[in-house]
């Protein structure tokens, strides 16, 4: 029996403790990942960065609770907004910097950028710019595990509302749930796909309600509350761990940035500002820990500077490294090399 | 004994199953006791359990999923039910198998097998041939394999390989062409094939052009032309120096295939040999394509649209000629 249980955030969410702990590690992989993103952004505007630039600005809660609860073995396929979950889930924030500034050690070598990288053998799956794309992706890799008789192995696959619009999206979740294999899919509605507002993206009541004619279960949230956030994904990886069908989580927030660090989002309008679910999630967790005495001033001031430190290293690293050279590649497509094809 | 096309894929791929534990079929209709729409997977579910999967309509999603089997070690094998609706799938082959080994360092290695070309009264919608679309990309191997031997070899090679490999099967060819027995090891992967010598005129080819330009090579014959015709086999890579060879022996070359006219593997192929055989050349090269319109349902529409041994006959006569 498969029901769609839509839940306001508000009845489950019990304020951080006693999960204390973890609410405290979460809010650091998301103090962290808002210094990098900050630190990416002036390099872009120092020119220094070459393509665009993409933050998860305001969506970082719900990031970390995507990375968080993945185990070794586990499938993560993180999309633009994920920096948070990424490191969460274990990429070196050198892997980050060497991407974005193009360092020919980095995992894509200067192949490819900013947020188009991944770790496939260690299970980061490396988006592909077209949206919906992945959720087929990791549907394969959980029943490839499955196959070779893997147990108590999750897929977590992160999606835009915007995204969710795309034939393929359609067509993964539909085949996730046909496989029956362990996928959470995490559905971050930050109220634009790119400038377009959820009016001209979609005219259903509530994106959660799909989960329902997907087979999916589903689940909504507030992803400015990162209590809210590490209970209701945690809660979705545990039962799709243990056999549940797929999970489907939609989460609120505003997109806090432009689409890119090129775009102003000009278009974003003073009355959605004012939503609720336009909260900042780093002040309200940094809120959080002050209000229930989680941590105290000192020690918060101890992580900003350690996570600046460490963006800063990293940084300072992938600038020392050689860039790609055009002659110096090998421009082979394939791994099979006798089997290239030549052109003179 | 002997063995159809469509049987030597069966075949392969009950060999494929029985020899590596981590193949199997992901398509639509190829499991259950139904076999696929054409039969090419008839009975492989029964006798391989669990590992022949029928899945729903979604081209984009079934490739997508092989994709990520590949990527933990398995070496799916993907029907598409005609190649026509692997336009679906596009996306997923192009742009996420077909990049994948050059953006990350991990190959995908999928095999898609795509049931191509025309038969009467398929119309536009079930007739196309797509491995051109599939070779212009970077990152793809394309067979087109016109043998019945080929057709059995080259399956079972697509699967060995580390990369994704579209395997353009011709559903002329299923039921037309037999073979006593099948070949224990093909032709490496990449070199082509003469599959006829003649020191008059090469024509280059592959898939079912091959057997309609045998057929016009005999007919050329009663007339005392000696036409060589070149088996591509793989349209990526593609085997240049072979054609190359070939044009050396002849001084005229016609290539021959069944997909538009617009670019394509014989525009490629006369693209290389003018450019790297220009001096081999007594008379300037010339091709052969079906027309540039969807293709027709009515046979006698279907008939004059595919180049078939007679429009091959009369454009190589007149290549002779000059
Ligand atoms: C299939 C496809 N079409 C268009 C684009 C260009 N594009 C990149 S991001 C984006 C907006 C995505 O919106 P959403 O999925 O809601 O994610 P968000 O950017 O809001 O996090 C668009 C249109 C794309 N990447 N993929």
């Amino acid at each position: 029996m498969l029901q769609t249980a839509q839940r306001s955030a508000k009845s489950k969410t019990k304020k951080a403790a006693p999960l204390h702990e973890r609410f405290l590690e979460a809010f650091r992989w998301m103090l962290l990942a808002r210094t990098l993103e900050e630190k990416l952004v002036s390099l872009y505007r120092g020119g220094l960065i070459t393509g665009g630039v993409y933050i998860g600005k305001g969506q970082e809660a719900i990031s970390v609770a995507c990375g968080l609860f993945l185990q070794k073995g586990d499938i993560f396929a993180p999309l633009i907004r994920d920096q948070a979950g990424r490191s969460a889930f274990g990429e070196p924030l050198l892997d980050v910097t060497r991407t974005y500034l193009g360092s020919r050690l980095g995992p894509m070598r200067g192949r490819d950028g900013n947020i188009h990288r991944g770790h496939p053998r260690k299970n980061e799956l490396a988006m592909i710019s077209h949206l919906g794309a992945m959720i087929s992706v990791t549907v394969g890799a959980l029943l490839a595990k499955r196959f070779k008789g893997e147990k108590n192995f999750v897929g977590l696959a992160s999606i835009g509302e915007g995204g969710m619009q795309t034939g393929s999206f359609h067509e993964g979740m539909n085949i996730a749930a046909v496989e029956q294999v362990p996928l959470v899919v995490v559905a971050t509605n930050n109220h634009y796909a790119y400038s377009t507002p959820n009016d001209r993206e979609f005219a259903c009541h509530d994106l959660v309600d799909r989960a329902l004619g997907y087979g999916f279960e589903g689940y909504s949230l507030d992803g400015t509350d990162l209590a809210a956030c590490l209970d209701v994904i945690g809660s979705a990886v545990k039962r799709a761990r243990a056999g549940r069908p797929p999970q489907l989580v939609v989460a609120s927030v505003l997109r806090l940035s432009g689409h890119g660090e090129h775009d102003d989002a000009s278009y974003v309008t003073e009355e959605i500002k004012q939503q609720p679910f336009a909260r900042d999630c780093l002040k309200v967790a940094e809120q959080t820990i002050i209000d229930l005495n989680l941590s105290d001033a000192e020690t918060l001031a101890e992580w900003r500077k350690h996570a600046a430190a460490q963006v800063d290293e990293a940084i300072a690293s992938a600038q020392k490294e050689p860039a790609p050279e055009g002659d110096k590649e090998d421009w082979c497509a394939l791994s099979t090399r006798d089997l290239v094809d030549s052109f003179e | 004994m002997s063995i159809t096309y469509l049987e030597a894929i069966r075949e392969a791929q009950a060999k494929l199953l029985r020899d590596d534990e981590r193949v199997f079929i992901y398509g639509q209709d190829v499991g259950g006791t139904f076999g696929g729409a054409f039969k090419a997977t008839k009975g492989l579910a029964k006798e391989f359990p669990g590992r022949v999967l029928n899945t729903p309509i979604s081209e984009d999603a079934i490739v997508g999923t092989a994709i990520g089997a590949a990527m933990q070690g398995m070496r799916p094998i993907v029907e598409m039910q005609f190649a026509d609706f692997s336009s679906i799938a596009l996306n997923q082959i192009l742009n996420n198998a077909g990049t994948h080994h050059w953006r990350t360092g991990m190959p995908v290695p999928i095999t898609v097998r795509l049931p191509s070309g025309g038969t009467k009264g398929s119309g536009p919608f079930h007739s196309q041939s797509m491995e051109s679309i599939y070779a212009h990309y970077p990152g793809l191997i394309v067979m087109t394999p016109a043998t019945v031997e080929d057709a059995y070899t080259m399956l079972i090679e697509a699967v060995a390989i580390d990369d994704p490999v579209i395997y353009c099967e011709h559903k002329y060819l299923y039921y037309h062409l037999k073979a006593d027995k099948l070949p224990e090891k093909g032709l490496p992967t990449g070199r082509a094939r003469i599959a006829r010598e003649g020191r008059d005129l090469t024509i280059v080819s592959y898939s079912a052009m091959v057997q309609e330009s045998l057929a016009a090579a005999e007919e050329l014959a009663r007339e005392g032309f000696e036409v060589e015709v070149v088996d591509l086999r793989t349209v990526k890579p593609l085997d240049t120096d072979t054609v190359l060879a070939s044009v050396a022996r002849t001084g005229r070359l016609l290539c021959v295939g069944e997909s538009f006219p617009w670019g394509g593997a014989t525009a490629e192929v006369i693209a290389r040999v003018t450019s790297q055989g220009f001096h081999l050349l007594d008379a300037a090269p010339q091709r052969l394509n079906a027309k540039d319109t969807p293709i027709p349902y009515h046979p006698n529409l279907w008939s004059a649209h595919r180049p078939n041994a007679q429009h091959i006959a009369t454009k190589a006569r007149a290549l002779l000629r000059e």
